[in-house]
């Protein structure tokens, strides 16, 4: 029973999030309260997991049907902090839509939950669950504004692809469980025949599921739509905190049962990568309208940090893992800044909004470019960082191909990241907006550039944060 | 050594930089932040003088070595000067005050953010000419794109986008190969600190294609025909001291890098590749001379010119001679002199008229004589009149070249005609002529500051042209052990 301590970090939040439902439900105008709650819980779970989990070695709990390692709890401490951080930015964001309630957090809890769960999965069936928690909470989620009609668009457009993906899923592992005679990730090793091809189909449906989760291209059709019609506060959720995990499952699906069949899924996540980086990049530059922008250039981002899981060894993971904390810190920045673009309670999202910020709010603008250098991979800053520890990884597999594609890829994507700052900083200034801004969202937009303009000095701290993950 | 003397030259400009980030920009500060930059920018010479004095030219060893623990394991934070890249630092801290102090009129808007521009640039330029470790120069190498964007963006001209655009695209563009190459440099030898390098060698299986790699990047840089077509929009567009810091540093970024890392690294590819430079090099000076020739634009004309004389400093590069090596610094120190000049000459009749154009001008020697004076020193030391710096190099260039390539040293120098009659030309239709145009009699003769400016130019252009002993003394030792390195390396093929 002592085991049940590992898990301490999932049925604490479970409780909360059973507690607080029904707080919300008895107390009433008690949005605040469970606002504060919720952060309250993440901070708390983050907590407990650095504490519990990170010291200890490889332990597997419920018929090995769970894992608890250095790689899941330095990913659920990432996710709930990122979770955090959106939570607390975009209170002031909701109020203005008059959709402050006590759903959002909870919502927010529980998708972060089935996340959690996802990493520590060790088994086709606990990944799943893991899987449809998270993304039942985030349909949710994305209708949250449902006065709106392009918020309930989005909502059901992303419940029908994304149910259709977790039926691929869901077929590619009944074909693996059909092959392998286990649903286990250490079993399906052990069982594993390589010149089964079934085997290969399973594994291909698979990873079409995870791709449309994780927005790859050609999976990614639904993330413009679905990115431009949430809420924002909620669109800054999907970019950054459902990647995070499923880039764990990633790694985690592709590395312990199949790590035998790298060549078989090797050449797909290149393809994935390739896909991802350059349709990413070219497709964004016609974009108007700035959250479909990002959606574009998170898919870009995805492309990057496939790549190093494409690579097949632990340097490929942890530069993967390094690049998607960072595109998560620059994300966060991003969107402060997006959620800074308001006047007279309306917000502003189209890229000619932007023009002649920086006559009439310098700082903002200042931020606003630092991010978007970052994001468009020009040293000195941290967005330089983790395309290069990424091609370093793919450089020493020598998959020169990927590398030459995906830095020429950058080129492309620089040009309309600097389009963003021509708007800003070449053309004519428009009206001001507004600065009275919560001090979260200030503070979150501090630190962010922050951390982003002086990673240079610290680059070795991430380095030795992931070097002890070890999954080959 | 204690004193980390070369850190502090990279650091003390961006901490200058910081100082006029938290200053107000208006009015009432704008004399408050040009002397904050020019105080800070001018220590920074003065303290490049000191590194020159304590310098010693009698080894070609590197000096004032730092070495720290960046990343673990992986990269070192190595900084160090030879006789090379010695001579770039202190261009770079002369040219920079300078350029501070000709802001006068032409940077109305904006004044704290455009010197917070110009001295991040200073910091990143001298990091790049004394980086010892590939990464560390690929990082100061690439950083310095985005202060020069917003300079060409922000303060350009009319068509200032499209150049912004285009200058940072190209430039990106090379160097991400570039990057490629680092890595896979690190993945051979398993270090990307220069000296070791130097000393260990490169397999000779991936020189030609690490070499391409580099040169992809120089050559956008440098700029070599026919990648050159960014430089003339980005001259023309930028404010004037954003094309001379282009024009009199940026562009020997890419000259350096040929020295130091393509010539160093990779000698038999460089060997391989010399009759490819040699034709670049001589399609740029003819070809972008006769171009020159039929400007309209003044800035346009200079942008081109500069073109040739780069194509004079590659040719020199890799002849591999002791005189073509040496010729191509003094080319790229006295280029660096005279372009920034000739662009502040042009600013200066800008700034009175608001036009590029020659044919707007013409016959104005008698109302601002002072200003022609100068304006002639400068086109001659272009076109390289014995006594003027310009001379010099491309004396020891085509020297050099004779030795390695009979032909080759014969079309360069045919260029030199050329280059005399398109700065003849230039100064004939500007200076000289009927006076037209009779706006340009309400024209005012050089203010002091402007004169300072040029006569500081135009000094060391006349001294280093009649006496250029000082900068050779410095670079020789490095230079005759670098060939002496590439010979030795190219016998043994390694």
């Amino acid at each position: 029973m002592e085991n049940l301590q590992l898990v301490l970090p999932e049925i604490f939040l479970s409780l909360s999030i059973m507690f607080l439902l029904i707080l919300g439900v008895f107390k009433k105008n008690s949005s605040r309260l469970v606002q504060s709650l919720s952060l309250a819980v993440l901070i708390v779970t983050a907590v407990i997991t650095f504490n519990e989990t990170i010291s200890i070695n490889e332990t597997k709990l419920f018929n090995n049907s769970i894992i608890i390692d250095y790689l899941s709890s330095l990913m659920k401490i990432i996710t709930l902090l990122a979770a955090f951080l959106v939570l607390i930015i975009s209170s002031n964001y909701l109020k203005t839509f008059q959709i402050f309630k006590i759903e959002y957090p909870i919502l927010i809890l529980s998708s972060v939950l089935g996340m959690m769960v996802m990493i520590n999965s060790n088994d086709l069936i606990i990944f799943y669950m893991g899987l449809e928690l998270q993304s039942l909470a985030l349909y949710v989620l994305a209708t949250f504004n449902r006065d709106q009609i392009k918020s309930s668009e989005a909502g059901l457009k992303y419940f029908v692809l994304s149910a259709l993906s977790s039926g691929l899923l869901l077929y590619g592992c009944s074909l693996i469980y059909g092959f392998t005679g286990s649903t286990n990730f250490n079993v399906i090793a052990n069982q594993l025949n390589t010149n089964e091809y079934a085997l290969t189909f399973g594994i291909v449906f698979i990873l079409v599921g995870l791709a449309f989760k994780i927005s790859a291209v050609p999976f990614h059709m639904w993330a413009p739509d679905v990115y431009e019609g949430s809420p924002t506060s909620v669109t800054l959720f999907f970019t950054m905190v459902p990647k995070i995990a499923a880039l764990t499952v990633f790694i985690r699906f592709l590395y312990v049962p199949f790590l035998n069949l790298i060549d078989q899924w090797q050449m797909i996540l290149i393809f994935l990568s390739i896909a991802s980086m350059l349709f990413g990049a070219i497709a964004a530059i016609g974009q108007t309208n700035l959250k479909r922008l990002v959606a574009y250039s998170s898919i870009g981002h995805v492309g990057y940090s496939l790549a190093g899981v494409a690579t097949g060894t632990n340097d490929g993971i942890q530069s993967s893992i390094i690049y998607i904390t960072i595109y998560v810190l620059m994300n966060l920045g991003l969107f402060s800044c997006l959620l800074m673009l308001k006047r007279d309670n309306q917000y502003y999202e189209k890229i000619d909004d932007l023009s002649g910020l920086s006559k009439n709010h310098p700082m903002l603008a200042i931020s606003f470019l630092i991010i978007l250098f970052s994001l468009a991979g020009i040293p000195p800053l941290a967005g330089f960082f983790a395309k290069f520890y990424v091609f370093k990884a793919v450089i020493e597999q020598s998959m020169y191909f990927l590398a030459i594609v995906g830095l020429l890829s950058t080129v492309v994507a620089a040009f309309y990241y600097l389009r963003l700052i021509k708007i800003m900083y070449f053309d004519k200034e428009k009206e001001k907006y507004d600065t009275d801004h919560g001090f979260w969202l200030k503070f979150s937009l501090t630190a962010s550039t922050l951390l982003i303009l002086i990673y240079f000095i610290f680059p070795s701290q991430l380095i030795e944060v992931v070097s002890r993950i070890n999954i080959i | 050594m204690n004193f980390p003397i070369l850190s502090s030259l990279i650091l003390l400009p961006s901490i200058g930089a910081l100082f006029l980030f938290f200053t107000k920009s208006n009015k009432k500060n704008n004399f408050t932040i040009k002397y904050v930059a020019l105080f800070t920018s001018a220590v920074n010479f003065f303290l490049s003088i000191y590194l020159w004095i304590l310098f010693d030219s009698s080894t070609s060893e590197f000096q004032f070595v730092e070495e720290r623990i960046w990343i673990k394991d992986f990269i070192n934070y190595k900084v160090g000067v030879d006789g090379i890249s010695i001579l770039f630092i202190l261009l770079t801290t002369f040219i920079t005050p300078l350029c501070i102090l000709s802001v006068n009129n032409s940077i109305k808007e904006r004044l704290s953010e455009f010197l917070i521009a110009v001295l991040i640039m200073e910091s990143f330029m001298i990091g790049v000419f004394c980086s010892l470790d590939l990464v560390i120069f690929y990082l100061f190498f690439e950083a310095g794109l985005i202060p020069m964007f917003l300079i060409i963006g922000i303060w350009g001209g009319s068509r200032r986008v499209y150049s912004a655009f285009k200058f940072f695209l190209y430039t990106l563009l090379g160097s991400v190969l570039m990057l490629v190459a680092i890595i896979t440099i690190y993945w051979l030898n398993g270090t990307t600190d220069v000296v070791k390098l130097y000393n260990s060698g490169i397999d000779i299986k991936y020189q030609n294609l690490l070499w391409l790699a580099f040169f992809s990047s120089f050559a956008v840089k440098t700029p070599m025909w026919p990648v050159h077509t960014w430089l003339p929009d980005a001259h023309v567009e930028a404010p004037t001291a954003g094309s001379v810091l282009l024009a009199a540093i940026l562009l020997k970024m890419a000259g350096y890098g040929f020295i130091r890392f393509s010539l160093g690294l990779f000698p038999s590819a460089s060997e391989i590749f010399t009759p490819l430079i040699y034709t670049l090099s001589v399609i740029a000076i003819i070809f972008t001379s006769f171009i020159a020739l039929m400007q309209e634009d003044m800035k346009k004309l200079i942008a081109y010119s500069s073109v040739a004389h780069m194509g004079y400093v590659t040719l020199g590069i890799f002849t591999i001679q002791q005189q073509g090596i040496e010729g191509s610094i003094i080319q790229m120190i006295s280029h660096g002199l005279v372009s920034a000049a000739l662009f502040l000459c042009v600013g200066v009749v800008y700034d009175r008229m608001h036009s590029r154009l020659i044919n707007t001008y013409g016959g104005i020697v008698s109302i601002i004589p002072k200003y022609s004076i100068l304006f002639m020193l400068f086109t001659l030391a272009a076109l390289g009149l014995p006594g003027t710096s310009g001379f010099v190099g491309e004396f020891l260039i085509l020297m050099g070249a004779f030795k390695d390539n009979f032909l080759v040293a014969v079309i360069a120098s045919l260029g030199v005609i050329i280059g005399a009659a398109y700065m003849l030309w230039l100064y004939k239709r500007v200076v000289f002529g009927k006076l037209i145009n009779t706006d340009l009699k309400q024209m005012l003769d050089l203010n002091r500051s402007e004169l300072f400016i040029l006569s500081c130019l135009a000094v060391p252009t006349l001294f280093f042209g009649f006496y250029p002993d000082p900068l050779i003394n410095t670079i020789e030792v490095s230079i005759s052990d670098l060939i002496d390195q590439y010979n030795f390396k190219l016998a043994s093929k390694t």
